[in-house]
């Protein structure tokens, strides 16, 4: 067997260093962060992409016009220092942070937002998340290429500060800038490596990038790492402890887990299921587990028979024993769902039920006249080992408590999304994670027609309310107005919820000044590495 | 001879026309496509990046002008990484890959050609059927179970080598070189024994038997050269079968070639990224699979003579 000892010495030799400090020792000291970052960036343009890994990225290299507080989910100011808001709630004015810089030491304008907004809304860029900045007066019109005139958007410049109008009073728009879509890109570099509409622009390449986070992108190898060190030009350096920060895209969860284990990174950004318990047992320090602003339910096609039965749809939710999904199949500390929305205790807290009663479940199945022997109904879920274990203990109990048979099928993710969208479904897995830390981006989903709707339910009452809600002022009122909608959509169920999201993932004892917050987002300068 | 390679060469033309045209009408006749996401963009947004990516035009029109386009170089841009090109994307992982396929290549002839040497000089013997045996599992099991298998005992239970990268960390190529190289160094072994025996009982060997030299000197300078011709003349499929086998092992082991691109592209209806892959891997199976032949007409003069590169 020498021959393999000499030809494994021979490979390790054709490898990197061999000192035999752990990187994260060696990082920690140098002042970097090693973070397992999930799957490959799509890209840094935060006009384009839409993903977790990309936000994690942009929250380095780019800043807007307030931060995220990591500490009470509000905001802190970033390029503005100071804004008003007029009485109406329309009028929004910003002051902008005369040290406020881009990397290569320019001052950040009101312009560039101007610019960057107007860029985002062109339709031609063809934006995602566009509809984020439909708040603004006339934005969705000239998105939808209804006007083409961009003065005629709510977004202007006085004085040297901009001045932001908007369509009704939004009281949760400072978070709605919390979100990378609304951060501003450098104008005179787009322009120069593709202009502001073109999607195939190298202004994202590592040595045109120009930004004006806390960090300046210094590398960006494919599929291997992405490397970030301080922005010398940024206002807030005083504060800022982190020289770097090194992203590692492993999708590979089992992957990320032994690296941490053998300290590769500070963070893997998720746990493997069955290692959670463990975890809890043997290394709990390091093990984060944090309500997260996200619900798992199962979206109804309340266009088809039975499920077009109200009925129907709350026999199945009422047969579904929540409590034992999350302790017995899930195990990640999730709470069982009793409203669309996720609770907060602290702001929105819906009194809504969701109960678990066969003998009630039973009965109402009855009345809808069902008959067992029907073609069974599908559940359709994307292919994923978590995804079919829920799905068979709710199968499981349908069969139990109903007498339902339901048959299940699992699909790659493009197929299962483009079924979803085409409503070839009868019940599908879903989920849904806030963009901001307000009720509104669970709820308005639920509005007739809404694009991410796509159960066909449509219920006029609880549009008028949510129409009613966008012009309150007064969050109390608006909140107010939200529990009623969330009682319509409880009640009538075209979407059945089952538990909101936890997030759990490792992180490093090194790491210092983490918050645990429903967005999971932790601004980078505020952090320390001991 | 160069004739005969100029005709070879030629037909690589239909050949990758076909795998072209094939690929473009099974990605579109896939459900779901490259810009469908949980968050549904509005029927506007989707309009409009079909318009920028040209998928707006009739199926014809756009095999015509990726056809087109990819005749002059340009494979056009990436659907999942907006701003980077098709081209960009692959030259950033081919050298890993290729790389990955050396390795892997010579694991496997060296590790296959001493077996199947030390089991030709003892047939029917222990040193015989155990390395035999061995081949014929290493035929058997995947690279999809062997990588996984190889992390939990190397990685995991023993914790000596390291289960992510590729030259990132000390030893990090040693699992990958495996998992990719066993299946062939299998193949190598049999093929080294199938060849070793069949000169061994040649007339010559008796007669160098007969004039006294070594064992040694017998295996090694008379009849290695001939027995290994099997080996030689898989060599080059044995290649190509590596580069394109190897997003199995990249996958596993979190290695950033071009292998990875095939199957996420595939995953994300990446379009044109699918179609640049595939032509890839067609162009290097064909152009190892003639490098073979030629080597082989080489060595072998009957194929010479008789045109074996037909």
């Amino acid at each position: 067997m020498h021959w393999l000892i000499i030809f494994f010495l021979f490979l390790a030799g054709c490898s990197g260093n061999t000192d035999q400090k752990s990187k994260v020792d060696l990082y920690t000291e140098q002042g970097i962060l090693l973070l397992g970052n999930g799957t490959e960036p799509s890209g840094i343009d935060p006009h384009i992409v839409t993903g977790v890994p990309e936000h994690k990225i942009l929250l380095a290299l780019l800043e807007g016009l307030v931060i995220f507080n990591p500490q009470n989910n509000g905001v802190l100011p970033g390029v503005a220092s100071e804004w008003m808001i007029s009485e109406d709630g329309l009028t929004y004015t910003f002051i902008f942070n005369p040290e406020a810089k881009w990397t290569n030491g320019e001052s950040v304008k009101p312009e560039h937002f101007v610019y960057s907004w107007k860029r985002i809304l062109s339709p031609e860029l063809g934006a995602q998340y566009a509809d984020m900045l439909y708040v603004i007066k006339n934005a969705e019109s000239f998105h939808k290429g209804q006007i083409k005139d961009f003065s005629m958007v709510g977004v202007s410049i006085f004085e040297n500060k901009l001045v932001v109008t908007l369509e009704n009073p939004t009281p949760y728009f400072l978070n709605i800038l919390t979100h990378y879509s609304t951060w501003p890109v450098h104008p005179e570099t787009v322009e120069k490596f593709g202009g502001m509409t073109s999607r195939n622009n190298k202004w994202t390449r590592v040595n045109n990038f120009i930004g004006n986070g806390p960090f300046k992108l210094d590398s960006w190898e494919i599929n291997k790492s992405l490397k970030v060190s301080r922005n010398d030009f940024y206002w807030g350096n005083d504060l800022n402890k982190i020289n770097g920060i090194e992203f590692l895209p492993i999708d590979n969860e089992l992957t990320q887990d032994r690296l941490f284990r053998s300290g590769g990174i500070h963070l893997a950004n998720t746990v493997p299921t069955e290692k959670i318990i463990r975890y809890r047992e043997e290394r709990p320090k390091e093990l984060v587990e944090h309500n997260y602003f996200g619900t798992y339910y199962y979206r109804i096609n309340t266009n088809k028979f039975p499920l077009n039965d109200v009925n129907f749809r709350k026999a199945l939710s009422l047969s579904i024993d929540r409590d034992l999904i999350v302790k017995s199949i899930l195990k990640g500390n999730q709470k069982v769902s009793y409203s669309f929305t996720p609770p907060d205790e602290n702001s929105y807290n819906p009194n809504t039920k969701l109960e678990f009663n066969p003998v009630k479940a039973k009965l109402l199945f009855k009345q809808s006249g069902y008959d067992i022997n029907n073609q069974p109904l599908e559940v359709l879920y994307n292919t994923s080992e978590g995804h079919q274990k829920i799905a068979q203990a709710i199968q499981e109990m349908w069969k139990k408590y109903l007498g339902l048979n339901v048959i299940l099928t699992n699909v790659d993710w493009k197929v299962y999304l483009a079924r979803e969208t085409q409503g070839e479904f009868d019940i599908s897995r879903a989920g849904w994670i806030g963009d901001y830390p307000d009720p509104f981006t669970f709820l308005d989903m639920m509005v007739t027609d809404r694009g991410n709707n796509k159960t066909g339910w449509s219920n006029a009452k609880y549009d008028e309310i949510l129409n009613n809600a966008a012009s309150k002022i007064s969050t109390t009122k608006r909140y107010e107005l939200y529990e009623e909608a969330e009682k319509i959509l409880i009640d009538e169920l075209p979407v059945i919820p089952l538990y909101t999201y936890t997030r759990t993932y490792l992180l490093s004892e090194r790491v210092k000044n983490w918050q645990n917050n429903i967005l999971d987002t932790n601004p980078y300068q505020f952090l320390s590495l001991e | 001879m160069i004739q005969l390679i100029l005709k070879r060469l030629f037909t690589y033309i239909p050949v990758l026309l076909v795998v072209v045209i094939i690929t473009f009408l099974m990605i579109h006749a896939a459900p779901g496509g490259p810009f469908d996401a949980e968050r549904v963009a509005s029927p506007e947004i989707i309009e409009k990046l079909n318009e920028a990516y040209n998928l707006d035009k009739p199926i014809h029109v756009q095999i015509y002008n990726y056809l087109f386009n990819a005749i002059q170089g340009d494979f056009g841009p990436s659907f999942k990484y907006p701003g980077r090109t098709v081209t960009e994307l692959i030259m950033s992982g081919l050298p890993t890959t290729i790389e990955l396929a050396i390795y892997s290549i010579l694991f496997a002839i060296f590790l296959g050609v001493i077996s199947g040497l030390v089991a030709s000089l003892n047939p029917g013997k222990i040193l015989d059927i155990v390395p035999m045996s061995i081949s014929l599992l290493g035929i058997c099991i995947p690279s999809i179970i062997l990588g996984p298998v190889l992390v939990l005992i190397f990685g995991i239970w023993y914790e000596v080598l390291p289960v992510y990268g590729w030259g990132d960390n000390p030893g990090d190529k040693i699992l990958p070189t495996i998992t990719l190289g066993t299946a062939y160094a299998a193949i190598f072994a049999r093929l080294t024994r199938g060849g070793m025996l069949e000169i061994l009982g040649q007339d010559y060997i008796r007669t160098a038997r007969a004039k006294g030299l070594s064992e040694i000197r017998i295996v090694i300078v008379h009849a290695l050269r001939g027995g290994i011709l099997p080996v030689i003349s898989f060599l080059g499929p044995a290649i190509a079968g590596l580069l394109a086998g190897s997003f199995v092992v990249e996958t596993i082991f979190q290695i950033n070639g071009v292998g990875r691109f095939y199957v996420q592209a595939a995953f994300n209806r990446d379009y044109t990224m699918i179609l640049g892959t595939s032509i890839l891997f067609t162009f290097m199976t064909l152009t190892f699979v003639l490098i073979s032949d030629i080597v082989a007409s080489f060595l072998n003069p009957t194929l010479r003579d008789s045109g074996g590169l037909e």
